[in-house]
């Protein structure tokens, strides 16, 4: 087996556990810290899909910025010091089985019966070898300036906005919070 | 090399955790977690097909734009919780049930 199967099958089994693992358990920290390692699968595979920079967004923006932040937000909720945050997650455990399945029944087979495996532009590149195979840092760069700045700078202004929302929203004194 | 069937079968898997977690759980930063797990679920899709196109990378580049959507919400959706759990003093979305207190 070549070392590269073997890296992918590792990073996929870590996305895949522990974010089983955020399924199974009941503390809200315990997952926290179980999508840390979901997040680090996702980069791995990102990687070796020939995404690296992407790979480093991942884990500079969600390792660093989400995962922080909701770090934050469980710190701050809780409702007494030392307790243990219960999430008590046992609700509509039945329809959530049933859904799973059906998910990934419907899942598999829109990808056998699809075609979208097979379609033309994909097939055409696997033939002619026209997969990414160096660092594709300074291909997204030319592509963010040229066919991409509107979205560019618009993803600018929506950060910005987010980040007054988020401060105003979070900051704002309420009156009478005092809801007994 | 790694095929493009293992990626969307990781990339399902991963999507229907995260809806399973939004449906189960009671906890509202459990439902925030759930999000976010979809938003990779997409992602890895995006990324997987984009190795097919080395030359323009649509792929990549719009799952970056996700991705920054992504932290938007986070920050935005956390202030929500944090202020409802301040209002309420309980993060369980099931006991937050009237509109005006």
């Amino acid at each position: 087996m070549e070392l590269v199967k073997i890296a992918f099958y590792f990073f996929a089994a870590l996305t895949v556990v522990s974010a089983f693992f955020i399924l199974y358990t009941r503390h809200v920290l315990h997952a926290a810290f179980s999508l840390l390692a979901t997040f680090l699968g996702v980069a791995g595979l990102y990687v070796l899909a020939g995404a690296d920079y992407l790979a480093l967004t991942q884990i500079v923006v969600y390792v660093g910025g989400v995962l922080v932040l909701i770090i934050f937000g469980i710190m701050l909720s809780k409702k007494i010091v030392g307790e243990a945050n219960e999430a008590s997650g046992s609700r509509n455990l039945f329809t959530a089985g049933v859904l799973f399945i059906a998910l990934l029944l419907i899942f598999f087979y829109l990808y056998k019966n699809s075609g979208i495996l097979e379609s033309p532009w994909i097939m055409e590149a696997a033939q002619s070898d026209e997969v990414i195979k160096s660092s594709t840092v300074s291909a997204i760069g030319k592509n963010l300036m040229t066919n991409y700045i509107l979205p560019f700078e618009l993803a600018a202004v929506i950060l910005l906005v987010a980040l007054i929302g988020a401060a105003f929203i979070a900051g704002r004194v309420m009156r009478n919070t005092d809801k007994s | 090399m790694i095929e493009l069937k293992e990626y969307l079968l990781i990339s399902a898997i991963l999507f229907i955790i995260g809806l399973m977690i939004i449906i189960t759980k009671r906890n509202s930063i459990f439902i925030l977690i759930g999000i976010e797990l979809i938003l990779n679920a997409a992602n890895l899709n995006f990324v997987a097909f984009s190795k097919y196109d080395p030359v323009q990378l649509q792929g990549q580049v719009f799952s970056l734009f996700i991705i920054i959507i992504a932290a938007a919400e986070a920050a935005v959706g956390l202030a929500i919780i944090l202020k409802v759990y301040s209002y309420f003093r309980t993060a369980n979305v099931d006991e937050i049930d009237d509109l005006k207190g």
